[in-house]
Protein backbone atom coordinates (compact mmCIF):
# COMPACT_ATOMS: atom_id res chain seq x y z
CA UNK A 1 0.00 0.00 0.00
CA UNK A 2 2.59 2.21 0.73
CA UNK A 3 3.98 1.82 -2.85
CA UNK A 4 5.41 4.74 -4.99
CA UNK A 5 6.03 3.90 -8.67
CA UNK A 6 8.52 5.91 -10.57
CA UNK A 7 7.37 7.85 -13.15
CA UNK A 8 9.26 11.17 -15.25
CA UNK A 9 7.27 14.56 -15.01
CA UNK A 10 6.60 15.71 -19.09
CA UNK A 11 4.63 19.02 -18.30
CA UNK A 12 3.81 20.80 -15.69
CA UNK A 13 0.37 23.06 -15.39
CA UNK A 14 -1.61 25.07 -13.09
CA UNK A 15 -1.83 24.46 -9.26
CA UNK A 16 1.17 22.24 -9.57
CA UNK A 17 -1.06 19.83 -11.68
CA UNK A 18 1.72 18.17 -13.95
CA UNK A 19 1.63 15.15 -16.58
CA UNK A 20 3.87 12.51 -16.02
CA UNK A 21 4.88 9.06 -18.04
CA UNK A 22 4.59 5.81 -16.01
CA UNK A 23 5.83 2.90 -18.18
CA UNK A 24 4.58 4.51 -21.17
CA UNK A 25 0.69 5.92 -19.15
CA UNK A 26 0.19 9.46 -18.86
CA UNK A 27 -0.85 10.24 -15.65
CA UNK A 28 -1.87 13.43 -13.81
CA UNK A 29 -0.55 13.70 -10.67
CA UNK A 30 -0.07 16.88 -8.16
CA UNK A 31 3.55 18.26 -7.67
CA UNK A 32 2.23 20.14 -4.14
CA UNK A 33 4.77 17.54 -2.16
CA UNK A 34 7.57 17.87 -3.99
CA UNK A 35 7.95 21.67 -4.99
CA UNK A 36 11.26 21.45 -6.24
CA UNK A 37 10.25 18.63 -9.45
CA UNK A 38 10.56 19.99 -12.91
CA UNK A 39 10.47 18.86 -16.16
CA UNK A 40 11.93 15.67 -17.21
CA UNK A 41 13.00 15.14 -13.68
CA UNK A 42 11.94 11.30 -11.87
CA UNK A 43 9.28 11.40 -9.08
CA UNK A 44 7.86 8.58 -6.79
CA UNK A 45 4.18 8.39 -7.51
CA UNK A 46 1.74 7.47 -4.91
CA UNK A 47 -2.23 8.18 -4.51
CA UNK A 48 -1.85 10.73 -6.92
CA UNK A 49 0.90 12.41 -5.65
CA UNK A 50 4.70 12.70 -6.22
CA UNK A 51 6.04 12.28 -3.13
CA UNK A 52 10.15 12.61 -4.03
CA UNK A 53 12.37 13.72 -6.70
CA UNK A 54 14.51 10.72 -7.39
CA UNK A 55 18.08 10.98 -6.91
CA UNK A 56 19.68 10.24 -10.09
CA UNK A 57 23.45 10.82 -8.47
CA UNK A 58 22.50 8.56 -5.72
CA UNK A 59 21.10 5.62 -7.59
CA UNK A 60 24.42 5.60 -9.50
CA UNK A 61 26.28 5.59 -6.54
CA UNK A 62 24.75 2.83 -5.04
CA UNK A 63 24.30 0.62 -7.81
CA UNK A 64 28.64 1.45 -8.21
CA UNK A 65 29.12 0.93 -5.09
CA UNK A 66 27.63 -2.28 -5.43
CA UNK A 67 29.21 -3.45 -8.38
CA UNK A 68 32.85 -2.77 -7.21
CA UNK A 69 32.34 -4.86 -3.53
CA UNK A 70 33.89 -8.31 -4.49
CA UNK A 71 36.84 -6.64 -5.44
CA UNK A 72 39.50 -7.67 -2.87
CA UNK A 73 39.50 -3.89 -1.84
CA UNK A 74 35.67 -3.44 -1.42
CA UNK A 75 33.97 -3.64 1.68
CA UNK B 1 9.46 4.11 -20.89
CA UNK B 2 12.52 3.19 -19.31
CA UNK B 3 12.22 3.44 -15.65
CA UNK B 4 16.09 4.14 -15.19
CA UNK B 5 17.80 1.17 -13.12
CA UNK B 6 15.06 -0.89 -12.42
CA UNK B 7 16.78 -3.29 -14.52
CA UNK B 8 20.15 -2.80 -12.42
CA UNK B 9 18.10 -3.20 -9.08
CA UNK B 10 17.16 -6.74 -10.14
CA UNK B 11 19.94 -7.89 -11.67
CA UNK B 12 20.71 -11.67 -10.60
CA UNK B 13 24.67 -11.55 -10.67
CA UNK B 14 24.43 -8.51 -8.19
CA UNK B 15 22.02 -10.15 -6.58
CA UNK B 16 24.09 -13.67 -6.70
CA UNK B 17 27.17 -11.19 -4.97
CA UNK B 18 25.40 -9.51 -2.38
CA UNK B 19 23.64 -13.50 -1.05
CA UNK B 20 27.81 -14.06 -0.54
CA UNK B 21 28.13 -11.41 1.31
CA UNK B 22 25.80 -11.94 3.68
CA UNK B 23 26.96 -15.31 3.61
CA UNK B 24 30.00 -13.72 4.84
CA UNK B 25 29.04 -12.10 7.73
CA UNK B 26 25.94 -13.96 9.08
CA UNK B 27 28.01 -16.04 11.37
CA UNK B 28 25.37 -15.62 14.22
CA UNK B 29 21.08 -16.80 14.49
CA UNK B 30 19.60 -13.38 13.68
CA UNK B 31 16.05 -12.93 13.40
CA UNK B 32 15.46 -10.01 10.78
CA UNK B 33 11.51 -8.48 10.65
CA UNK B 34 10.54 -6.72 7.40
CA UNK B 35 8.06 -3.60 8.96
CA UNK B 36 6.75 -3.02 5.34
CA UNK B 37 3.93 -4.71 3.75
CA UNK B 38 5.92 -3.97 0.17
CA UNK B 39 8.82 -5.53 1.53
CA UNK B 40 6.64 -8.93 2.68
CA UNK B 41 5.41 -9.47 -1.32
CA UNK B 42 9.06 -8.53 -2.33
CA UNK B 43 10.73 -11.22 -0.02
CA UNK B 44 8.37 -13.78 -0.86
CA UNK B 45 7.50 -12.71 -5.02
CA UNK B 46 11.31 -12.83 -5.43
CA UNK B 47 11.93 -15.94 -2.74
CA UNK B 48 14.28 -14.21 -0.86
CA UNK B 49 13.50 -16.46 2.32
CA UNK B 50 15.22 -19.78 0.73
CA UNK B 51 18.04 -17.99 -0.57
CA UNK B 52 19.20 -16.67 3.31
CA UNK B 53 22.01 -18.69 5.06
CA UNK B 54 20.65 -20.62 7.99
CA UNK B 55 21.17 -17.93 10.45
CA UNK B 56 19.17 -15.79 9.28
CA UNK B 57 15.08 -15.79 9.80
CA UNK B 58 13.39 -13.20 8.01
CA UNK B 59 9.66 -12.69 9.72
CA UNK B 60 7.25 -9.85 8.35
CA UNK B 61 6.17 -7.39 10.90
CA UNK B 62 2.98 -5.00 11.05
CA UNK B 63 3.54 -2.79 8.28
CA UNK B 64 0.09 -3.25 6.29
CA UNK B 65 -1.84 -0.48 6.74
CA UNK B 66 -4.94 -2.29 5.88
CA UNK B 67 -3.90 -5.44 7.88
CA UNK B 68 -3.27 -3.01 11.14
CA UNK B 69 -6.38 -1.39 11.28
CA UNK B 70 -8.56 -1.74 14.06
CA UNK B 71 -12.38 -3.48 13.64
CA UNK B 72 -13.66 -1.01 15.33
CA UNK B 73 -12.65 1.46 12.97
CA UNK B 74 -13.65 -0.34 9.99
CA UNK B 75 -17.42 -0.98 11.78
CA UNK B 76 -16.93 3.31 11.93
CA UNK B 77 -16.42 3.27 8.04
CA UNK B 78 -19.40 0.77 7.34
CA UNK B 79 -21.41 2.56 9.74
CA UNK B 80 -20.72 6.31 8.01
CA UNK B 81 -21.51 4.36 4.44
CA UNK B 82 -24.61 3.29 5.23
CA UNK B 83 -25.86 7.17 6.55
CA UNK B 84 -27.85 8.68 3.65
CA UNK B 85 -26.52 10.70 0.98
CA UNK B 86 -22.80 10.00 2.01
CA UNK B 87 -20.82 8.38 -1.09
CA UNK B 88 -18.15 6.35 0.75
CA UNK B 89 -14.53 7.34 -1.54
CA UNK B 90 -11.80 4.54 -0.38
CA UNK B 91 -8.99 2.94 -1.91
CA UNK B 92 -9.42 -0.38 -3.41
CA UNK B 93 -7.49 -2.46 -0.33
CA UNK B 94 -10.03 -1.47 1.60
CA UNK B 95 -13.56 -3.14 -0.04
CA UNK B 96 -12.97 -6.53 1.39
CA UNK B 97 -11.54 -5.95 4.63
CA UNK B 98 -13.64 -8.13 6.96
CA UNK B 99 -14.99 -5.91 10.16
CA UNK B 100 -17.13 -7.29 13.20
CA UNK B 101 -19.71 -7.87 11.04
CA UNK B 102 -19.60 -6.76 7.39
CA UNK B 103 -17.07 -5.71 4.98
CA UNK B 104 -17.41 -2.28 2.61
CA UNK B 105 -17.66 -4.74 -0.12
CA UNK B 106 -20.53 -6.54 1.02
CA UNK B 107 -22.36 -3.29 2.06
CA UNK B 108 -21.53 -2.24 -1.58
CA UNK B 109 -23.39 -5.28 -2.92
CA UNK B 110 -26.36 -4.06 -0.67
CA UNK B 111 -26.86 -0.68 -2.48
CA UNK B 112 -24.55 1.48 -0.65
CA UNK B 113 -22.71 3.89 -2.52
CA UNK B 114 -19.14 3.26 -1.95
CA UNK B 115 -16.38 3.89 -4.71
CA UNK B 116 -12.91 2.75 -5.08
CA UNK B 117 -10.28 5.59 -5.95
CA UNK B 118 -6.43 5.67 -6.83
CA UNK B 119 -6.18 9.10 -5.21
CA UNK B 120 -7.62 11.30 -2.18
CA UNK B 121 -8.30 14.00 -4.93
CA UNK B 122 -10.06 11.72 -7.11
CA UNK B 123 -12.81 11.69 -4.22
CA UNK B 124 -12.78 15.56 -4.24
CA UNK B 125 -13.80 15.86 -7.77
CA UNK B 126 -16.93 12.98 -6.84
CA UNK B 127 -17.78 15.68 -4.30
CA UNK B 128 -17.79 18.72 -6.99
CA UNK B 129 -19.54 16.35 -9.10
CA UNK B 130 -22.08 15.71 -6.80
CA UNK B 131 -22.98 18.60 -4.48
CA UNK B 132 -26.30 16.73 -2.91
CA UNK B 133 -24.30 14.07 -1.25
CA UNK B 134 -21.78 14.27 1.31
CA UNK B 135 -18.28 12.59 0.53
CA UNK B 136 -16.49 11.07 2.98
CA UNK B 137 -12.62 9.70 1.85
CA UNK B 138 -11.66 6.60 4.07
CA UNK B 139 -8.00 7.49 4.89
CA UNK B 140 -5.96 4.80 5.85
CA UNK B 141 -2.47 4.51 5.52
CA UNK B 142 0.84 5.26 7.19
CA UNK B 143 3.17 8.43 6.66
CA UNK B 144 3.69 7.83 3.10
CA UNK B 145 -0.41 8.74 2.38
CA UNK B 146 -0.98 10.96 5.06
CA UNK B 147 0.38 14.16 3.40
CA UNK B 148 -1.40 13.32 0.25
CA UNK B 149 -4.64 13.73 2.36
CA UNK B 150 -3.33 16.74 3.94
CA UNK B 151 -2.67 18.12 0.69
CA UNK B 152 -5.84 17.34 -0.83
CA UNK B 153 -7.95 19.27 2.60
CA UNK B 154 -5.79 21.92 1.71
CA UNK B 155 -6.78 21.82 -1.86
CA UNK B 156 -10.77 21.51 -0.74
CA UNK B 157 -10.28 24.33 1.87
CA UNK B 158 -8.85 26.25 -0.93
CA UNK B 159 -11.95 25.54 -3.53
CA UNK B 160 -14.10 25.99 -1.17
CA UNK B 161 -15.68 22.24 -1.37
CA UNK B 162 -18.01 21.94 1.39
CA UNK B 163 -19.73 18.06 0.72
CA UNK B 164 -16.34 16.61 1.23
CA UNK B 165 -14.54 15.02 4.73
CA UNK B 166 -11.98 12.87 5.44
CA UNK B 167 -12.22 9.76 8.31
CA UNK B 168 -8.35 9.70 9.12
CA UNK B 169 -7.38 6.34 9.99
CA UNK B 170 -3.84 7.09 9.42
CA UNK B 171 -0.93 5.95 11.55
CA UNK B 172 2.59 6.53 12.06
CA UNK B 173 5.11 4.01 11.93
CA UNK B 174 8.13 5.09 14.13
CA UNK B 175 6.15 4.35 17.76
CA UNK B 176 4.56 1.32 17.02
CA UNK B 177 8.22 -0.25 16.21
CA UNK B 178 9.31 0.91 20.24
CA UNK B 179 5.77 -1.05 20.57
CA UNK B 180 7.24 -4.08 19.05
CA UNK B 181 10.75 -3.94 20.13
CA UNK B 182 9.65 -3.67 23.72
CA UNK B 183 7.66 -7.03 23.07
CA UNK B 184 9.27 -9.48 24.90
CA UNK B 185 7.82 -12.10 23.06
CA UNK B 186 8.44 -10.59 19.48
CA UNK B 187 12.24 -10.76 20.09
CA UNK B 188 14.11 -8.99 16.56
CA UNK B 189 17.73 -8.47 16.01
CA UNK B 190 17.69 -6.39 13.05
CA UNK B 191 14.89 -4.00 11.53
CA UNK B 192 14.05 -3.64 7.99
CA UNK B 193 12.76 -0.11 7.51
CA UNK B 194 9.95 0.88 5.12
CA UNK B 195 11.50 2.90 1.73
CA UNK B 196 8.35 5.06 1.31
CA UNK B 197 7.50 6.04 4.42
CA UNK B 198 11.03 6.73 5.27
CA UNK B 199 11.01 9.15 1.93
CA UNK B 200 8.68 10.98 4.33
CA UNK B 201 10.03 11.10 7.78
CA UNK B 202 13.35 10.58 6.69
CA UNK B 203 15.94 8.12 8.54
CA UNK B 204 16.00 10.25 11.91
CA UNK B 205 12.73 9.61 13.61
CA UNK B 206 14.23 5.86 14.11
CA UNK B 207 17.14 6.90 15.73
CA UNK B 208 15.80 5.63 19.27
CA UNK B 209 15.35 2.18 17.76
CA UNK B 210 19.64 1.95 17.66
CA UNK B 211 19.92 4.41 20.39
CA UNK B 212 17.50 3.03 22.89
CA UNK B 213 17.08 -0.32 22.13
CA UNK B 214 20.11 -1.38 20.57
CA UNK B 215 18.58 -2.62 17.30
CA UNK B 216 20.13 -2.09 14.21
CA UNK B 217 17.77 -0.66 11.41
CA UNK B 218 18.44 0.08 7.72
CA UNK B 219 15.93 1.61 5.39
CA UNK B 220 15.69 -0.24 2.27
CA UNK B 221 13.75 -0.10 -1.48
CA UNK B 222 11.63 -2.68 -2.86
CA UNK B 223 13.73 -4.31 -5.99
CA UNK B 224 15.76 -7.21 -5.08
CA UNK B 225 18.77 -5.61 -4.98
CA UNK B 226 17.55 -3.07 -2.65
CA UNK B 227 16.22 -5.61 -0.14
CA UNK B 228 19.26 -8.11 0.26
CA UNK B 229 21.66 -4.92 0.17
CA UNK B 230 19.33 -3.60 3.47
CA UNK B 231 19.74 -7.16 4.74
CA UNK B 232 23.53 -7.50 4.51
CA UNK B 233 24.47 -3.92 5.87
CA UNK B 234 22.22 -5.53 9.16
CA UNK B 235 23.63 -8.78 8.71
CA UNK B 236 26.98 -6.75 8.99
CA UNK B 237 25.93 -4.65 12.04
CA UNK B 238 24.63 -7.22 14.02
CA UNK B 239 28.15 -9.18 12.96
CA UNK B 240 30.59 -6.07 14.48
CA UNK B 241 27.95 -5.43 16.95
CA UNK B 242 26.59 -2.33 16.03
CA UNK B 243 23.81 -0.43 16.07
CA UNK B 244 22.54 2.34 14.08
CA UNK B 245 20.19 3.65 11.47
CA UNK B 246 21.19 3.45 8.25
CA UNK B 247 20.04 4.18 4.37
CA UNK B 248 20.17 1.49 1.90
CA UNK B 249 17.48 3.26 -0.59
CA UNK B 250 19.34 6.75 -0.96
CA UNK B 251 17.32 7.62 -4.23
CA UNK B 252 14.63 7.66 -2.43
CA UNK B 253 15.22 8.53 0.86
CA UNK B 254 17.15 10.96 2.55
CA UNK B 255 17.81 11.32 5.99
CA UNK B 256 15.81 14.08 6.71
CA UNK B 257 12.82 13.04 4.69
CA UNK B 258 10.51 15.59 2.42
CA UNK B 259 10.14 18.37 4.20
CA UNK B 260 7.21 19.69 2.82
CA UNK B 261 5.47 16.64 3.25
CA UNK B 262 6.17 16.94 7.12
CA UNK B 263 4.89 20.72 7.06
CA UNK B 264 1.38 19.70 5.84
CA UNK B 265 1.28 16.87 7.87
CA UNK B 266 1.37 19.06 10.36
CA UNK B 267 -1.11 21.57 8.89
CA UNK B 268 -3.43 19.21 8.84
CA UNK B 269 -2.92 16.77 11.28
CA UNK B 270 -2.49 16.57 15.35
CA UNK B 271 -0.89 13.45 16.77
CA UNK B 272 -3.69 11.06 18.44
CA UNK B 273 -3.86 7.48 20.14
CA UNK B 274 -4.71 4.84 17.54
CA UNK B 275 -5.71 1.44 17.96
CA UNK B 276 -3.58 -1.30 16.03
CA UNK B 277 -5.09 -4.76 15.53
CA UNK B 278 -2.81 -7.36 17.02
CA UNK B 279 -0.84 -4.81 19.17
CA UNK B 280 -3.40 -1.99 20.69
CA UNK B 281 -3.84 1.14 21.63
CA UNK B 282 -0.55 2.97 21.10
CA UNK B 283 -0.36 6.67 22.31
CA UNK B 284 0.59 9.33 19.63
CA UNK B 285 0.39 6.89 16.50
CA UNK B 286 -3.09 8.04 14.99
CA UNK B 287 -3.46 11.62 13.30
CA UNK B 288 -6.65 13.35 14.45
CA UNK B 289 -7.53 16.22 12.01
CA UNK B 290 -6.39 19.59 13.76
CA UNK B 291 -9.74 21.80 14.49
CA UNK B 292 -8.56 24.54 11.92
CA UNK B 293 -9.58 21.51 9.23
CA UNK B 294 -13.00 20.37 11.46
CA UNK B 295 -15.17 20.86 8.78
CA UNK B 296 -13.56 18.62 6.53
CA UNK B 297 -13.42 15.69 9.59
CA UNK B 298 -15.84 12.88 9.03
CA UNK B 299 -16.09 12.32 13.00
CA UNK B 300 -17.53 15.57 13.30
CA UNK B 301 -19.41 15.90 9.64
CA UNK B 302 -21.24 12.25 9.70
CA UNK B 303 -21.23 11.64 13.66
CA UNK B 304 -22.37 7.69 14.07
CA UNK B 305 -22.25 4.91 16.67
CA UNK B 306 -20.83 1.96 15.47
CA UNK B 307 -21.57 -1.66 17.36
CA UNK B 308 -20.30 -3.39 19.48
CA UNK B 309 -16.65 -4.30 17.69
CA UNK B 310 -15.91 -8.48 18.37
CA UNK B 311 -12.49 -10.35 16.95
CA UNK B 312 -13.01 -12.83 13.98
CA UNK B 313 -13.02 -16.44 15.55
CA UNK B 314 -9.65 -18.06 14.18
CA UNK B 315 -7.95 -15.79 12.97
CA UNK B 316 -4.22 -15.02 13.79
CA UNK B 317 -3.86 -12.21 11.99
CA UNK B 318 -2.80 -9.72 15.18
CA UNK B 319 -0.16 -12.56 16.25
CA UNK B 320 1.15 -12.58 12.36
CA UNK B 321 1.50 -8.57 12.68
CA UNK B 322 3.53 -8.40 15.57
CA UNK B 323 5.82 -11.53 13.69
CA UNK B 324 5.17 -14.13 17.00
CA UNK B 325 3.07 -16.86 14.45
CA UNK B 326 3.83 -17.60 10.70
CA UNK B 327 0.93 -17.22 8.64
CA UNK B 328 1.12 -20.88 7.88
CA UNK B 329 0.73 -21.69 11.56
CA UNK B 330 -2.88 -20.01 11.29
CA UNK B 331 -5.13 -23.12 11.21
CA UNK B 332 -7.15 -21.20 8.56
CA UNK B 333 -4.59 -20.50 6.57
CA UNK B 334 -5.36 -22.09 3.19
CA UNK B 335 -7.91 -23.93 4.42
CA UNK B 336 -10.77 -22.05 5.38
CA UNK B 337 -8.79 -18.88 4.52
CA UNK B 338 -7.86 -17.58 0.77
CA UNK B 339 -7.25 -14.43 -0.97
CA UNK B 340 -10.83 -15.43 -2.94
CA UNK B 341 -12.80 -16.01 0.96
CA UNK B 342 -10.29 -14.55 3.15
CA UNK B 343 -11.17 -14.46 6.54
CA UNK B 344 -8.76 -12.24 8.21
CA UNK B 345 -7.21 -8.47 6.65
CA UNK B 346 -4.20 -10.56 6.53
CA UNK B 347 -5.49 -12.15 3.80
CA UNK B 348 -7.47 -9.74 2.11
CA UNK B 349 -4.63 -6.61 1.10
CA UNK B 350 -2.34 -7.84 -1.49
CA UNK B 351 0.29 -6.71 1.41
CA UNK B 352 -0.92 -8.90 3.88
CA UNK B 353 1.42 -11.65 5.33
CA UNK B 354 -1.13 -14.35 4.76
CA UNK B 355 -1.64 -13.33 1.16
CA UNK B 356 2.31 -12.85 0.25
CA UNK B 357 2.72 -16.54 1.72
CA UNK B 358 -0.24 -17.96 -0.20
CA UNK B 359 0.40 -16.49 -3.33
CA UNK B 360 3.91 -17.39 -3.37
CA UNK B 361 4.27 -20.32 -1.48
CA UNK B 362 6.33 -21.60 -4.26
CA UNK B 363 9.11 -19.87 -4.08
CA UNK B 364 12.29 -19.73 -5.46
CA UNK B 365 10.84 -16.94 -8.44
CA UNK B 366 13.71 -15.92 -10.91
CA UNK B 367 15.06 -13.05 -9.25
CA UNK B 368 14.22 -10.96 -12.78
CA UNK B 369 10.61 -12.52 -12.91
S1 LIG C 1 -4.70 -17.20 7.39
FE1 LIG C 1 -6.61 -15.97 7.44
S2 LIG C 1 -7.57 -16.49 9.37
FE2 LIG C 1 -5.43 -17.14 9.52
S3 LIG C 1 -4.34 -15.39 10.40
FE3 LIG C 1 -4.23 -15.16 8.19
S4 LIG C 1 -5.96 -13.84 7.69
FE4 LIG C 1 -6.38 -14.65 9.75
Amino acid sequence: MCLAIPAQVRSIGEHRMAEVDIMGVTRTVSLDLVPEADVDDYVLVHAGYAIQVVDEEFANETLELLKQMDQPTGV
Amino acid sequence: MDVKHVSEFRDPILAKRLIDKINDVADTPMKLMEVCGTHTVAIAKYGLRDVMPETVTLISGPGCPVCVTANSDIDMAIEIARQDDVVLATFGDMMKVPGSYSSLAREKADGRDIRVVYSPLDSLTVAEEHPEKHVVFLGVGFETTAPTVASAIQTAESRGVDNWSVLSLHKTVPYALKALVDDPEVQVNGLILPGHVSTIIGSRPYAFLAEEHGVPSVVTGFEPIDVLQGIWMLAKQIHEGEAKVEIAYKRGVMPKGNQTALKRIDEVFRPSDSEWRGIGVIPGTGMAIRDEYGGFDALKRVPVTPPEPREIPGCQCGDVLRGIVLPFDCKLFAKGCTPEHPVGPCMVSSEGSCAAYYRYTDYGKDLDA
